[in-house]
């Protein structure tokens, strides 16, 4: 590492803080930092007010979120308001995004809000070829916690299911472990 | 070699995703319309990872916007498959993503393990959307084949139809190999024992024949395409075309 590109720490939190709240604009209760999917906040040039840049590395949910070109921009206007002119945001891809990355937060926030959060285990081994085999996680109505019946795996996003609870009969999104 | 190989890759998933889209407002009942929408958005994702891979690995300037809107026709390199039209089938579609996503799930494990770090990611991302792709297209395809008889006759008649495109799928050639042999990318003839085992399991299951015979090999991936591409990039690339360089 060059000295120009010695993090000064204080510098870094100031800009990490800023890029942190940043929020999804699809779930506006979870930040980008709750989420997962803000990877890592670096300094150049720290020191030298011409040079210096904030380079923000973030990684998509899923191959085609649509929001992905919002939450860059939106990093962008939290850093230029945060004091930091020069701002490169990266799309990375590896490692690849999983909902276990979420925080405990997160979690809750979104159950707070409504969308059952997802379990802590993304899915592996064979894909259910039949009907019947098929055990799909028990998924909780967030409004009154009885066990919710999957009605679409393909929901309003596409890091959602829908679900109907089996007890108070409301619709209910879950956002599915990958 | 690298940027042909992901062109492939990238072209398969493009005009599938388009094939999908046409299915907006079209499904038969509102959820399946949100299902078919969202599998060919997570394609269309991937095929725009894929493009700017591509884009990197040819260092020639071009974009994902250069790839998917400014080829013509013959320089496209998707399977005979994924071009195949619905004619408002819904049977086709179903049968059409078990085919494809029995292939491109294989595939797709295989290709995280790329010495690419950015494809093996792509593709790792790629894995768990298509275990839902796999799935949900499967279910559908037993639930039409051992359905009515009218669901079973048009699922079969969807199969028997299909069923010809799919050796084009597993061919190797100097490309696969080459790309193989450096860890970069997959020789598709590795996958087609697993692709056997999951179709096989799911024809079964939906009371539907295996055709007899080997499917034909095909000629996709040279450039060679079916009467329908043309009709399906006209469309998708007329925007473009006529307004270069457009953003939303």
């Amino acid at each position: 590492m060059t000295a120009a590109t010695v993090p000064d720490t204080g510098l870094r939190n100031r800009a990490w803080a800023a890029v942190a709240a940043v929020t999804d604009p699809e779930i506006p209760v979870l930040t980008i930092a709750d989420l997962g999917i803000l990877r890592d906040v670096a300094i150049t040039g720290a020191g030298d007010a011409d040079a210096q840049a904030v380079h923000v590395v973030i990684t998509p949910t899923y191959s085609g979120c649509p929001a992905m070109d919002t939450i860059a921009a939106d990093v962008n206007h939290a850093l230029h308001a945060a004091g930091f002119p020069r701002v490169d945001v990266r799309l990375v891809h590896s490692p690849a995004w999983t909902t276990d990355w979420m925080t405990e937060e997160g979690r809750r926030k979104l159950a707070d809000f409504g969308i059952a959060p997802p379990s802590h285990h993304a899915p592996t081994g064979p894909v259910a070829l039949t009907l019947g085999r098929r055990t799909a996680a028990l998924v909780r109505c967030p409004q009154c916690g009885a066990p919710g019946r999957e009605q679409n795996r393909f929901g309003s996003t596409a890091c959602k299911a829908l679900y109907i609870c089996t007890s108070c009969a409301e619709p209910f999104d879950h956002f599915k472990a990958i | 070699m690298e940027t042909e190989y992901l062109l492939r890759l990238a072209d398969d998933a493009l005009i599938l995703s388009h094939r999908l889209a046409q299915w907006a407002s079209r499904a038969p009942q509102i959820e399946e319309d949100i299902a078919l929408t969202n599998i060919g958005l997570d394609l269309l994702g991937q095929a725009r990872a894929l493009f700017t891979r591509a884009g990197e690995w040819e260092d020639a300037g071009r974009d994902e916007d250069d790839f998917a809107y400014l080829r013509q026709e013959r320089d496209f390199r998707c399977c005979l498959l994924v071009e195949q039209p619905d004619r408002d089938d819904f049977a086709i579609a179903m049968v059409r993503q078990l085919l494809f996503s029995a292939y491109q799930l294989p595939l797709l494990q295989e290709l995280s393990r790329s010495t690419d770090s950015e494809v093996a990611g792509i593709a790792a991302k790629g894995v768990k959307e298509v275990r839902y792709h796999l799935e949900h297209a499967a279910g559908w395809t037993i639930r039409l084949g051992d359905g009515t008889d009218e669901s079973h006759r048009r699922s079969q008649a969807a199969v028997d139809a299909l069923w010809p495109y799919t050796g084009e799928l597993f061919e190797s050639d100097d490309v696969t190999r080459a790309v193989a042999a450096r860890g970069f990318g997959v020789d598709p003839a590795t996958v087609r024992a697993e692709w056997d085992r999951m179709v096989d399991t799911v024809l079964a299951e939906a009371t539907l024949d295996r055709p007899a015979g080997e499917p034909r090999t095909g000629t996709g991936r040279r450039g060679v395409h079916s009467e329908q591409l043309g009709y399906l990039l006209a469309e998708m690339q007329y925007l473009h075309r006529l307004h270069p360089g457009a953003v939303w």
